[in-house]
């Protein structure tokens, strides 16, 4: 289910691109499935959950060891962590794949190639342990999860972090060519729509099953879910009918994900009407957020960060406000609004405000490495006649009757 | 031998086409094409942003038609191409030189 989200997002940003440069996008994101899977086996799910480390996982479980299926009477878990490996393994391949919408258009393949698993262990484990380290062993010692932080699904680990990484990367590569004076807007809302409706889907996978059992707690995150992201939907198209004068498609599914990007962190940690005003309130942020590109003059192609960064803060900040251990018999800290006090909110911006610094800072030392060797950008005339066919030699749409002869 | 030339609005196309079979047309062939005159384009938003497209949907009409003709044809095509809004289109008339029939060889009107 969580899987099925990489091509759901392959479907939303490549119907948002140019038809021209669809197939890359489609094998950016599914470059994540090829080579993540791979990287999380061999060292990715030990460096960020193994071991009882502050920063950084160990060795223990690289290359899979220490995962077996036993029974739990043998002394094993019955194959518990091995089902923690793929599952968080899932995750760990849509988080780059985020990234991919900030550099439509004009990253050269080859430097995508290489910076997916370099921002695997380099960014995303490190980030991943502060939060859940340990998690999976005697209990959490990664440091911002010792402090409190929370993070349910994902909200500071995958979306803000991603979305800050979609930043560093687009200062690195700089705009496209011709931006903003020349627009480029979507050449297909229904691949759009479609994606948007698979990752909705695939969203309840993440969100629920993060609760690791068929518990309450998933039950909850399923509610959650299911209406943060209708909420948000419907506060973008409003925002819309009242700001522009028409109920768009392309609002109405930036709004679904903005709702569930934003109840991704708190989807474990909230109840009642909260995830209401979670996914209302990232709607209407959201909404004017990806506005932001044309006053800070970067050029975040499918807006990644208006929609992933913003949303994922939002809702990350918003535990602060909402979360309800009494609800869920939880141990967590609660929220200024359920009584518990500024602490938990401060954690929530301590956690944020370490993870955008950090991803941000390593994300750019990334690319400006592959810059200085193999370079991260397309040529211009490259980027003129398309990357589908500049950088994998295939089209998206051959219509017409002409025929092709064998080469 | 004359060839007329018409752009119109898509949705007008049926009607076009029944009006020239009317007129006693045995061929045309149309075009799908974009363009723009007095209408101007019209604007797209995405996200709050605003494009302008200049370039409009069009058909393009062509027919190869007998002198004595080109009138009633190109009444048939105003009147059923109109709707008395901009943007309706324009109809306009070419000579041709030298005609060909591919399967026969006719030339010349036989060819028509």
């Amino acid at each position: 289910m969580v899987l099925f989200m990489t091509p759901g997002l392959a479907l939303f940003y490549g119907g948002m691109d140019r038809s021209r440069n669809v197939l890359n996008m489609f094998m950016m994101n599914f470059w994540c499935l090829l080579v993540v899977p791979l990287v999380w086996v061999i060292a990715g799910f030990s460096l960020a959950y193994s071991g009882s480390g502050t920063f950084i996982g160990n060795l223990d479980w690289t290359l899979l060891s220490g995962l077996g299926i036993d029974a739990a009477e043998a002394g094993g878990d019955g194959g518990k962590l091995l089902l923690a490996c793929i599952f968080l393994g899932m995750f760990a391949v849509i988080t780059p794949a985020l990234i991919s919408g900030a550099v439509a258009d004009r990253m050269k393949f080859s430097a995508w190639a290489i910076f997916v698993p370099a921002w695997i262990l380099l960014v995303y484990c490190p980030v991943s342990y502060w939060i859940y380290g340990g998690v999976w062993g005697d209990g959490l010692t990664g440091w911002l999860g010792v402090r409190g932080s929370l993070d349910f699904a994902g909200g500071t680990v995958i979306h803000v972090n991603a979305g800050i990484a979609a930043l560093a990367a687009v200062l690195v590569l700089g705009k496209r060519k011709g931006w903003p004076r020349e627009g480029h807007p979507p050449h297909s809302m229904p691949l759009v729509m479609l994606g948007t409706g698979i990752l909705w889907f695939g969203w309840f996978g993440f969100n629920a099953g993060s609760a690791f059992d068929a518990n309450g707690v998933a039950i909850q995150a399923f509610m959650n879910t299911f209406i943060a992201a209708a909420a948000a939907g419907l506060a973008w198209a409003i925002v819309e009918r009242i700001r522009d004068g028409h109920f768009t498609n392309l609002g109405v599914a930036s709004g679904i994900v903005a709702g569930l990007v934003a109840i991704t962190p708190g989807a474990g940690y909230v109840s009642g009407m909260s995830p209401i005003w979670i996914g209302l309130a990232a709607g209407i942020i959201c909404s004017f957020a990806v506005q932001l590109k044309f006053k800070g003059k970067f050029d975040d192609s499918l807006d990644v960060v208006g929609v992933h960064f913003m949303g994922g803060l939002i809702g990350s900040l918003m535990i602060g406000l909402f979360a309800d251990p009494e609800f869920f018999g939880g141990t967590f800290a609660a929220g200024l609004f359920n009584g518990g006090g500024f602490g938990l909110l401060v954690e929530q911006m301590l956690a944020n405000a370490v993870t955008i610094v950090f991803s941000f800072a390593m994300t750019t030392l990334i690319l400006l490495a592959i810059k200085a060797t193999i370079g991260v950008r397309v040529t211009e005339e490259e980027e003129e006649s398309g990357l589908d066919l500049t950088q994998h030699a295939e089209s998206a749409y051959n219509i017409g009757e002409v025929t092709m002869g064998r080469g | 031998m004359k060839l007329v030339t018409a752009v119109i609005k898509p949705f007008k196309v049926d009607d076009v086409k029944v009006a020239l079979k009317e007129a006693g047309i045995t061929g045309m062939t149309i075009t799908e094409v974009k363009g723009f005159g007095r209408q101007g384009g019209h604007t797209e938003t995405y996200r709050g942003t605003e494009y302008q497209v200049d370039f409009l949907p069009k058909v393009k009409i062509e027919a190869i038609v007998d002198d004595g003709d080109v009138s009633s044809v190109v009444d048939a095509i105003a009147a059923a191409a109109n709707t008395d809004k901009i943007g309706d289109g324009k109809v306009w008339v070419t000579s041709v030189d030298e005609l060909v029939r591919i399967r026969t060889g006719e030339t010349g009107s036989a060819a028509i």
